[in-house]
């Protein structure tokens, strides 16, 4: 086995706690400066249906949840049916023996079965406990603290009402420890390391506040929605107006408004809500309103795959809305890159007084991972608002007046001695409308060369992506979004095999850098690794660029990409 | 009554709406109630949405977002939820605010955000050139039913007074007088306030003309109607085809509008205040993730 890390899964059904394992193990790991990296994958349903989550623990910062596991947790039998296959060999199986049954055993595998009947006391017996049994069992297994695992479950009890619900958690943890018998030196030792354990939704919000969003709006929809619960329960905190609105629609339409009105909005979807806000989209380009809307895609089409991941919605980004207008479309690549470029996006979205799409997947969105508390640095988060008028003399104000970068400086409604009106209809620098009766092609072509000329401006400020990895390689990874933790775990176990690799990670999409051709064009053996089945990025880049990269590695079953997984399909190419 | 000046709301440029249509009457009267509080020209929004009635906001003093088809009142909403120091007024037609918008209307109502909602309600779509709207009568012969409307036409006052709008009142574009003394009292309510005016449509509406209404039209003041009872305005408000009452169906002073719960637009909003957190809030922030 790998010395240095271990991989848990747990699995059950939704309800039984999967989820809590997943958050107690993640908290212990961090507090004890190690790396931590987990993934829920979860069925659309409240009560039942197969969830697994799987919580990899290491020496060193680590970018994805793994392969298979050294330890399995099924929390019933049905889960243990079907995950007992997967534990690596010299692994262990730990289980609640009054609810499952181990009839025929692996002989490479450890099974540990401990009865939660039998070893809670009393208070403690309620079938939610064989978690926190099996969680002390774990932790006796790999030698991790037990300690600070009492610490853990005390905080998340805090308070003197959950004093004796920690007690009695504390209780039970020490019979999962004290009546397992089995040790395994898995070389997890504690780090004098401090890491933030966070989602990617998480660093989107917070960064985002961080770099002045005041107006966030949102309908529920999976996996977008725990930046609304993160936004709701800090609004006041930090003066922050949230919005739970009726629709998508209304969401988007609602935070065009406070854009308008000169708070940094942004809302946040996936791509089925997407599609209800994409006509807003367009219309905020027209009217030149800042706003950031974030899709975080799920598998589609339709409702598609609610809870499971894919890239499938670049497409849609990009054609969102009738007609053309200025826009940008970033994907951050891991949750650093979330926390910084929510930030930033606000700031392009105010500069350039357009709609900026921030895409995210499941993946990143809900998996927590964690990172060196030096890696999320607010200071290094620039609030830039673009050009804003505070007074205004003389004879009139020109709303959409033509400028050489197309950005025309905006006064907020409320500034004195002036007004004008947004309108979605074509318009004069003015604002006047010249549609209907008074059509001008002269103005039109004015006002939409003005509009698109941000464009130009803003591909020169994009900065290029950084090529990590050998100069002379045998292969060459190309990937955006979620999937840069899995190419630079993979392209490490390439190494230990003596393959040259690079791997480029695209973030900001559209508009597209046509150095970025340049750059692939240095490589003979380029592959594009997308979580979607037709490789929309590839397409976007040969449709700007005339680049072709014929070589894909697609994944689109639901699930994201796994180290070996891609390993494995690499070498077809090598 | 003091003369009002209500040049101080009034643009240059010229409305493009067909001559008689029952829209002057309302920027009229919008102008003149504007006028009459005394509000300066550049705290005041007007949000439209698609429609004739919906170029309002270009032909009066005042900041204007022209929004999407339906969309006025989430985007009036976001306005007025960003910095509440603004007039926020939402303005459109029948089709837009009744038809496409219908449930974003529900849920103004509801929500009771301190908006006036103007709506100029001709029963028609005029813009797309006479096809029936949500509140066309039953049987009307318009392009799109020209054997007479299958459908029956929605009551927006019983809608505004059942979804929880505050303060609800309907205006005949043929009584200016009347109407702008409703549309100030309206702006001066705190809460969500729809103000339906009857707008007739010269061009397409040929069963709703001027001539219909004035036959039928009573003003509820007139016969003590008693806005804060909501039985007898869900009552009156039922009126239709034989007699049709104007005036203010419904007052509810009590319900608090949004503006007054939410912690942060009752603080003042956000727009003028400082955008970025004190150093303590920011690590704080992160802490939370250890």
């Amino acid at each position: 086995m790998e010395q240095g890390e271990v991989i848990i899964r747990v699995a059950g059904s939704a309800g039984d706690g999967v989820a809590s394992v997943g958050d107690t193990l993640s908290k212990l790991a961090s507090r004890s400066g190690l790396g931590v990296c987990a993934y829920n994958s979860y069925q659309s349903v409240i009560r039942g249906g197969f969830v697994w989550l799987q919580i990899r623990i290491s020496n060193e910062k680590v970018y994805t949840h793994g392969d298979n596991p050294h330890i399995l947790i099924p929390l019933n039998q049905a889960e243990y049916e079907r995950h007992k296959d997967s534990v690596l060999p010299g692994g262990f199986i730990v289980y609640n023996e009054d609810k499952v049954k181990v009839t025929e055993k692996r002989s490479d595998v450890n099974y540990v079965g401990l009865s939660l009947r039998q070893l809670a006391p009393e208070q403690a017996k309620q079938p939610i406990m064989q978690n926190t049994l099996l969680v002390g069992s774990v932790v006796k297994i790999t030698g991790l603290d037990r300690d600070l695992l009492e610490d853990v479950v005390r905080k998340s009890f805090g308070g003197k009402k959950g004093e004796e619900v920690a007690k009695a958690n504390i209780d039970v943890i020490n019979a999962g420890y004290n009546n397992t018998n089995i040790t395994y030196d898995f070389g997890i030792r504690k780090q004098n390391k401090q890491y933030y354990v966070i989602t990617g939704n998480y660093a989107i919000a917070t960064g985002a506040v961080i770099g002045g969003c005041k107006f966030y709006s949102a309908y529920p929809m999976t996996p977008a929605t725990s930046i609304l619960h993160w936004f709701s329960a800090n609004a006041k905190k930090y003066g922050i107006v949230v919005k739970q609105l009726e629709d998508e629609i209304a969401v988007i339409n609602a935070a065009i408004g406070a854009g308008f009105a000169g708070a940094r909005a942004m809302c946040a979807t996936s791509g089925g809500g997407f599609s209800l806000m994409t006509e807003a989209i367009g219309s905020a380009g027209m009217t030149e309103t800042p706003i950031v809307v974030v899709n975080s895609m799920r598998g589609g089409p339709s409702t598609g795959l609610p809870t499971k991941t894919e890239q499938g919605d670049l497409f849609q980004a990009l054609g969102a809305s009738q007609g053309e207008y200025p826009k940008a479309i970033i994907a951050p690549k891991d949750v650093v890159s979330c926390f910084y470029l929510a930030p930033e996006a606000l700031n392009l979205a105010e500069r350039y007084q357009m709609p900026v799409i921030l895409l995210i997947d499941f993946l990143l969105s809900n998996g927590y991972y964690g990172v060196y508390t030096s890696e999320l640095d607010p200071s290094k988060i620039k609030i830039e608002r673009g050009e804003i008028i505070t007074s205004v003399n003389g004879d009139g104000y020109h709303r959409y007046k033509d400028t050489p970068t197309g950005v025309s400086p905006r006064v907020l409604p409320g500034t004195p001695e002036t007004y004008y009106v947004a309108a979605t209809d074509e318009h004069d620098e003015k604002g006047i409308l010249i549609s209907d009766i008074f059509t001008d092609e002269v103005k039109r072509k004015k006002m939409m060369e003005k509009r698109m000329r941000k464009m130009e401006h803003v591909v020169k400020e994009f900065p290029l992506p950084t090529v990590e990895g050998d100069e002379k390689p045998d292969i060459t990874l190309v990937g955006w979004g979620s999937t840069y933790g899995v190419i630079k775990e993979t392209a490490q176990l390439l190494r230990k095999e003596k393959v040259k690799v690079n791997h480029i990670h695209v973030e900001y999409l559209y508009p597209v850098k046509k150095e970025i051709s340049d750059i692939l064009s240095k490589y003979k053996n380029v592959v594009i690794v997308e979580n979607n089945y037709s490789s929309q990025y590839a397409k976007l880049l040969r449709m700007e660029t005339g680049y072709h990269i014929d070589k894909s590695i697609l994944k689109y079953d639901g699930e994201p990409f796994t180290p070996l997984y891609l390993l494995n399909e690499v070498k077809r190419y090598l | 009554m003091p003369v009002v000046d209500i040049k101080k709301y009034q643009v240059e440029l010229n409305p493009t709406w067909c001559p008689g249509c029952g829209d002057y009457g309302l920027l009229r009267g919008l102008q003149t109630a504007l006028a009459k509080l005394d509000i300066d020209p550049s705290r005041v929004v007007i949000v439209s949405g698609i429609g004739c009635s919906s170029n309002l906001p270009h032909f009066i003093k005042g900041y204007g977002y022209h929004s999407l088809h339906g969309r006025s009142l989430p985007t009036a909403q976001g306005i007025k939820m960003a910095n509440p120091d603004l007039l926020v007024i939402a303005a459109g037609g029948d089709g837009d605010g009744y038809g496409i918008g219908v449930g974003h209307f529900v849920h103004a109502c509801r929500r009771n955000l301190d908006i006036t909602y103007v709506v100029m309600n001709n029963q028609i779509y005029g813009l797309t050139t006479g096809q029936t709207s949500p509140t066309s009568d039953f049987g009307s012969k318009t392009k799109s039913s020209p054997d007479g409307n299958y459908e029956f036409g929605l009551n927006p006052i019983l809608v505004a007074i059942a979804s929880g709008a505050t303060f609800v009142a309907r205006t005949f574009s043929g009584e200016p007088e009347h109407m702008s003394e409703i549309i100030a009292k309206a702006i001066q309510h705190r809460g969500f306030a729809l103000v339906d005016d009857i707008s007739p449509c010269v061009t397409y509406n040929k069963k709703n003309t001027y001539q219909w209404f004035k036959e039928r039209i009573y003003k509820l003041e007139d016969v003590g109607h008693n806005p804060y009872d909501i039985s007898q305005a869900m009552q009156r408000a039922s009126e239709w085809e034989d007699k049709i009452p104007i005036g203010i169906f419904y007052i509810n002073p009590d319900k608090p509008s949004h503006d007054q719960i939410d912690p942060v637009i009752r603080d003042g909003g956000v727009v003028n205040k400082p955008i970025e957190l004190t150093e303590e809030q920011k690590k704080e922030i992160l802490q939370a993730f250890l």
